[in-house]
């Protein structure tokens, strides 16, 4: 049947009709020249054993579905949090395609990013002439308050010199000389999204800070009681940010969130088009620079902002996604050292409540196993929330973890008897953790969108977490951050755990003695 | 970084003796106290071997190859330490005909500034193959970087050629930022009139030519035993010029100026008014020398 007008099928059911079926066989066995089915189950049969898993591992020229993003993404995401600030990706335009459609699909908000569109032409003869004309172009037609430059590859390989680029267009005309136009060369084959976010946010207080690329006079530090926060590259965001400004309010303390992208990628409907709302303003961010301390919750997407603060006088402190009760206690204790400010009854309660859940519900997520993978804050912060609730994280993976990183897993492993056995993998990708999943086998997997592969080709369930997730809707609008934050990641644990009960115990008359109402 | 660090670069035609100027120069440099780190920016990497008495050292991009990234190096691994404690590091690149050598410098240069090379040193010099082909081997003269270049050429009409076309580079960088044309330094290579038409070209370019180095062929029996001059006969006459000219560069920090170069026209016209070329009858243009005589 072809479709019709009374009954329209959506391409769940329309390509199971005969006529579909029947295309899509000949297809395969005229044009896509298929082995034979018994190899095919030989072949994936072979790639679950340990000899196959020994071999993936010896890779070394290959990467498969690497869990990690490019540089420019995170600049992007980085210059969204700041007060109608236009992002501008100096470089060619698909990738910028790229990153407002991955951050569109994970917050289902549109994304505002501009590109200078640089050809073969700019390839060949640098980009200056795009600079100038986007700049241009971007602060006429969309009017924002500052235009963020990052790089992409192209503009990197051919070694486009962003400073001077934004001097000559401001010599040219294209935005007034005293306009803000902060810069970061985010190169997209140099580290990951956390890199960028990193290079991004640093350009950003440094162009404030530091005189505005020679323009102005340094900034000279006048020291305040306020304290900076910083929130790394996070999927959470919306919910996260919210959270942390709820806990700073109840306590009393002065802060400015730096690179604030709660509301840009929360935006209403009511009637306006907000292409810019909300963010860290410009007036805080120059001013963020007498502030007595900058707590960092992502220390691995601040690698390089957190020593600039640190040389301009301030305290930093850095964390590695805090999560859970030990994780939060270890935050909010820092906060309250730093400001002086008592931590309030109200937050006292709030952990009382986290403490009774996960007491509650110990028998089941204890001595269970799980394999995640994400980048590397939030692998650290999760996996030590997971030992906390007496789970084993078996398998830690990050793509774009280093040296450093897999010592402070490895450190967190030895620091309780339910990190015993837990291996640590950094560099690695989700081919790997394929073989592990396999080889190892574990209750369930944290991971991204893209671990819904993993999930279907080895049956271990996943619960989705990180960025992207772009196939669950409204996560990032929960924290995970603080004792609520603890409270809404152990109901998601929990959720998957009764589910996977219910699954395996709803056969009537075989498995459905265990099929309870009360778990 | 220390705020005083003087950042200089040696730019210049291919084959005029830049690497070979710039590590005797250098040498005679740490004999006024100085402490030095060279950056060798070409892929044949070949900017150190007179101060490490080696053929070639190890480069950046070829131990970053090995080691699978760039992260995962050690600046021990790429820094080697040679004559008179100068520091010495090649940047490197691909095999000739692939890849992109331009990034390779940008990689290197970012490389060596996170990885605290420039700490404890008085200067750092960059050693720059022929020609600013592209904007990575303009990585160098970018804000923040050398603050004075040094173009080394000599009477032949195709290393002023270079000169120029590399003054033209400095020039697009020195508006927006800081880099400044330190002077020329002429190698001699006995063509005609070469000091005065070195010091023609300074002056037309907006400089001074800093120093005429006299051709010596002691520099070529140095050479051959991978030594500077300084290190192979300190007491040479040669020896003293490349301290002269150390002395120069060394005062010169801050007098350099933005460069003003002339087009192609105006060099050949140069060249006319010295004498070394005769005014081109058109007719001759593109005709050999046998053609042109039965004329």
């Amino acid at each position: 049947m072809t479709q019709n007008a009374d009954n329209v099928l959506d391409h769940f059911n329309l390509f199971r009709e005969p006529e579909y079926q029947e295309m899509l066989k000949n297809k395969k066995e005229q044009f896509e020249y298929p082995e034979p089915q018994e190899k095919l189950v030989q072949v994936r049969e072979w790639t679950k054993t340990w000899e196959y898993r020994e071999k993936n591992f010896q890779r070394e020229a290959l990467t498969v579905n690497p869990a990690k993003a490019c540089q420019p993404l995170g600049a992007v995401f980085a210059a969204l949090g700041f007060e109608s600030t236009m992002p501008f990706v100096h470089g060619s335009q698909g990738c910028v395609a790229y990153y407002r459609s991955h951050l569109s699909r994970h917050f289902k908000e549109p994304t505002s990013c501009v590109s200078s569109s640089m050809t073969e032409d700019a390839a060949v003869f640098g980009g200056l002439n795009n600079m100038i004309d986007g700049l241009a172009n971007t602060y006429n037609m969309y009017k924002p308050k500052m235009i963020a430059v990052s790089t992409t590859c192209m503009a990197e390989v051919i070694g486009d010199d962003l400073n001077a680029f934004i001097k000559t267009s401001k010599d040219k005309g294209s935005v007034p000389g005293e306009y803000d136009v902060p810069f970061a060369h985010t190169p997209a084959f140099v580290g990951s999204h956390i890199t960028g976010y990193d290079n991004a946010l640093k350009g950003v207080l440094s162009h404030f800070w530091d005189g505005k690329a020679g323009t102005v006079p340094a900034l000279v530090r006048e020291p305040n009681e306020k304290i900076n926060f910083i929130g790394g590259f996070d999927g959470y965001t919306v919910g996260n940010t919210r959270e942390i400004k709820r806990i700073f309010d109840l306590m009393g303390v002065d802060y400015t969130i730096l690179a604030d992208t709660s509301e840009i990628f929360d935006t209403p409907t009511d009637g306006y088009f907000r292409m810019y709302d909300g963010g860290t303003t410009l007036e805080d961010t120059a001013a963020a620079l007498n502030a007595r301390a900058t707590f960092s919750m992502q220390a691995f997407c601040t690698e390089k902002t957190l020593p600039l603060i640190a040389e301009h006088g301030q305290e930093v402190v850095a964390l590695n996604c805090p999560m859970g009760v030990k994780a939060t206690d270890h935050f909010l204790m820092e906060v309250s050292r730093v400001t002086g400010k008592p931590i309030p009854e109200e937050l006292r309660k709030e952990r009382g409540r986290l403490v009774d859940a996960i007491a509650d519900s110990t028998a089941h997520i204890h001595g269970k196993k799980f394999a995640l993978y994400g980048d590397p804050d939030q692998c650290l912060g999760l996996a030590a929330f997971l030992m906390e609730l007496g789970a084993e994280p078996t398998h830690v993976l990050a793509t774009n973890g280093g040296k450093e990183w897999e010592a402070k897993v490895r450190a967190l492993f030895d620091s309780s008897p339910f990190g015993k056995g837990c291996n640590v993998y950094a560099g690695k990708d989700l081919w790997h953790m394929r073989s592990l999943l396999f080889t190892e086998p574990v209750d369930f997997l944290f991971g991204n969108t893209y671990g819904k592969y993993l999930e279907r080709d080895t049956g271990t369930p996943l619960i989705r977490f990180g960025f992207p997730i772009f196939d669950r809707h409204h996560h990032h609008r929960y924290p995970i951050w603080g004792y609520q934050g603890g409270m809404n990641m152990l109901v998601r644990i929990l959720d998957k755990i009764f589910d996977e009960i219910d699954n395996n115990t709803n056969v009537p008359s075989q498995s459905d003695y265990s099929f309870d109402i009360i778990r | 970084m220390s705020d005083d660090l003087r950042q200089i670069a040696f730019y210049g035609k291919g084959g005029i003796g830049k690497s070979t100027t710039s590590q005797n120069t250098l040498a005679a440099l740490t004999e006024l106290g100085q402490k030095i780190l060279i950056v060798g920016c070409d892929p044949k990497a070949d900017s150190t071997r007179l101060i490490l008495h080696s053929k070639a050292q190890d480069t950046v991009l070829s131990l970053a190859a090995e080691a699978g990234s760039v992260e995962d190096l050690e600046i021990e691994d790429v820094m080697k330490v040679g004559y008179k404690d100068i520091r010495c590091v090649e940047s490197g690149g691909p095999e000739p005909g692939v890849g992109c050598a331009g990034r390779g410098v940008i990689t290197s240069i970012n490389f060596l500034e996170e990885n605290g090379a420039y700490d404890g040193v008085d200067y750092v010099s960059y050693d720059v193959l022929g020609d600013v082909v592209c904007g990575g081997f303009a990585m160098p003269i970018r804000e923040n970087k050398a603050q004075e270049i040094y173009i080394v050429m000599s009477g032949e009409m195709m290393a002023m050629y270079a000169a120029n076309n590399i003054s033209k580079g400095i020039l697009k960088y020195a508006n927006s930022g800081g880099v400044r044309l330190g002077g020329l330094v002429c190698n001699e290579r006995k063509t005609d009139k070469e000091l005065e038409l070195a010091e023609a070209l300074a002056q037309r370019l907006g400089t001074r030519l800093i120093h005429f180095v006299p051709r010596d062929n002691i520099v070529q029996h140095a050479e051959l035993r991978r030594m500077t001059v300084l290190e192979y006969a300190p007491e040479s006459d040669q020896a003293n010029q490349y301290r002269q000219l150390a002395k120069k560069i060394h005062e010169n920090g801050g007098n350099g100026t933005i460069p003003t170069p002339i087009t192609m026209d105006e060099l050949e016209d140069m060249l006319m008014e010295f004498g070394v070329m005769t005014a081109v009858d058109e007719n001759m243009v593109g005709k050999t020398s046998s053609v042109a005589a039965a004329v």
